[in-house]
């Protein structure tokens, strides 16, 4: 045990180093899926058939082919097409797409959730299309995506274990070379999960703060938030009646 | 690359009986796993209202623990620790308790779903606490949950090409091998990938007409 302490100590630095490459993939993943996901959400919804049919198909392609197929596939067959990317890259690509075809469909559903009288008020008010959405209905809608695209964010998080085989030095990879080097295989891969778990810990902690905003953001907050608490403004009407919090 | 372009049609015949051996490994996978998770995942629930928070939180916390770390490494964990038991089995048991937890929460919404009228009217008919699960709660509870089981069945299935990992000859692994000695990638991989598609799709249609048909 203490020696395996000794070499764990001697391997932190390195350790930071996987951990930024595992971060970078799932920040990067995320940005990415997150990107494709708005686009094929609101693609799959307009009434146009060019839009919606390829929306449609990229979306069941790239969630009913499996990602560690799709992620070999873009380091092994790309290049055959011309296509050489650094292996991050190939890393960043294939999560975000997977994810992004996942959280397309969480975009459509709670888009379509929002309640049609929204759309129709807007409609009322002459809004145009991009203002409707960015002032009324995506602030809705993403208060109630918000839980779903947690799990997926965490489910991403745990797909990029699978870059170590695509040659980057991620957690995973630092996780086996810990066990090498002190065949110690209980102590080594508790400390590798314990440091996925603390990272899937810190960004569901982080998204639940974002729902609370958002739900804030709509009225509906659960929580006083941090500058009703110590800020000098006293709280007025009814959420000084229920312990609400006030709407922002 | 050979002369007739990048896609050799030769190859892909050669490899597309080898793949689909390896399809009934995944699909063994996916059944056996799904069996163990829908079994451990409804005790996981059950275990998890119990009063007492000995047994509650440890619980919770073993739950997240499996449940926010990569299936991946929990997989390699397991197949080093236990050397000596076929791999096979650690893969399906792996498999089936990572999904477990998922599936806990399945039945959780499921059995919190459960009208309250109906304990209560288990309790005006004195029924036995035994009882009243198994024959007031858990049948109207089961019947919630059959959506969400079809469709983590759906993601387990996409995720068994992990096993490659343990070197469970599953149907990822039987293209990899085979790109490994001809060093043509692209026909296995991609066979691979539709053929995912073409058992996936189909039944995430059947789930979803399922789901409508029970609501």
């Amino acid at each position: 045990m203490s020696d395996f302490l000794q070499t764990l100590t001697s391997r932190l630095p390195s350790l930071g180093d996987a951990i930024l490459v595992t971060l970078e993939l799932t920040l990067g993943g995320a940005v990415l899926a997150m990107a494709l996901a708005l686009l094929l959400g609101f693609g799959a919804r307009t009434r146009s058939l060019w839009v919606r049919g390829p929306s449609r198909v990229f979306i069941e392609f790239f969630r009913g082919t499996s990602l560690v197929v799709q992620i070999f596939w873009i380091f092994y067959v790309l290049p055959v097409f011309g296509f050489k990317m650094e292996a991050l890259a190939v890393g960043i690509v294939a999560l975000g797409l997977n994810f992004g075809a996942y959280g397309a469909e969480v975009v459509r559903g709670s888009v379509a959730s929002v309640p049609a009288s929204q759309w129709e008020a807007t409609i009322a008010l002459n809004m145009s299309w991009f203002h409707r959405v960015r002032r009324v209905i995506f602030p809705q809608a993403w208060a109630l995506m918000i839980p779903m695209l947690t799990n997926l964010l965490i489910q991403l998080l745990k797909g990029s274990a699978l870059a170590y085989y695509i040659t980057l030095h991620d957690v995973n990879f630092w996780t086996t070379q810990l066990r090498r080097a002190t065949s110690e295989t209980v102590y080594s891969f508790t400390a590798g999960l314990l440091v996925y778990f603390v990272i899937a810990y810190l960004l569901t902690w982080g998204m639940n703060a974002l729902e609370e905003r958002a739900k804030r953001r709509l009225g509906r907050g659960t929580r006083p938030s941090l500058r009703d608490v110590v800020g000098l403004r006293p709280a007025v009407g009814t959420a000084a009646i229920t312990g609400r919090g006030t709407a922002a | 690359m050979t002369e007739n372009g990048i896609w050799n049609w030769e190859h892909a015949w050669e490899v597309l009986p080898d793949l689909l051996e390896g399809l009934v490994v995944t699909i063994e996978a996916t059944v056996v796993g799904m069996a163990i998770a829908s079994i451990l995942g409804l005790f996981i629930a059950l275990a998890m209202r119990s009063p007492s928070r000995w047994v509650t939180i440890p619980l919770r916390f073993v739950v997240d623990f499996i449940r926010m770390t990569p299936l991946l490494v929990q997989l390699v964990f397991v197949w080093l620790l236990f050397s000596t038991i076929p791999t096979l089995v650690v893969g399906f048991t792996v498999l089936g308790v990572h999904y477990a937890t998922y599936m806990s929460e399945v039945y959780r919404a499921g059995i919190e779903a459960v009208p309250k009228g109906q304990w209560e009217a288990a309790t005006a008919l004195n029924l036995p606490k035994s009882r009243t699960w198994r024959a007031v709660i858990l049948p109207q509870a089961v019947r919630n949950t059959l959506p969400g089981l079809g469709n983590y069945a759906i993601s387990m299935f996409k995720e068994t090409p992990f096993l490659f990992a343990i070197s469970v000859v599953e149907m990822y692994t039987k293209a990899q091998q085979y790109g490994a000695l001809t060093f043509s990638y692209i026909e296995p991989l991609t066979l691979v990938g539709l053929l995912f598609l073409l058992v996936s799709y189909p039944t995430s249609l059947l789930v979803r007409r399922m789901e409508i048909r029970l609501a």
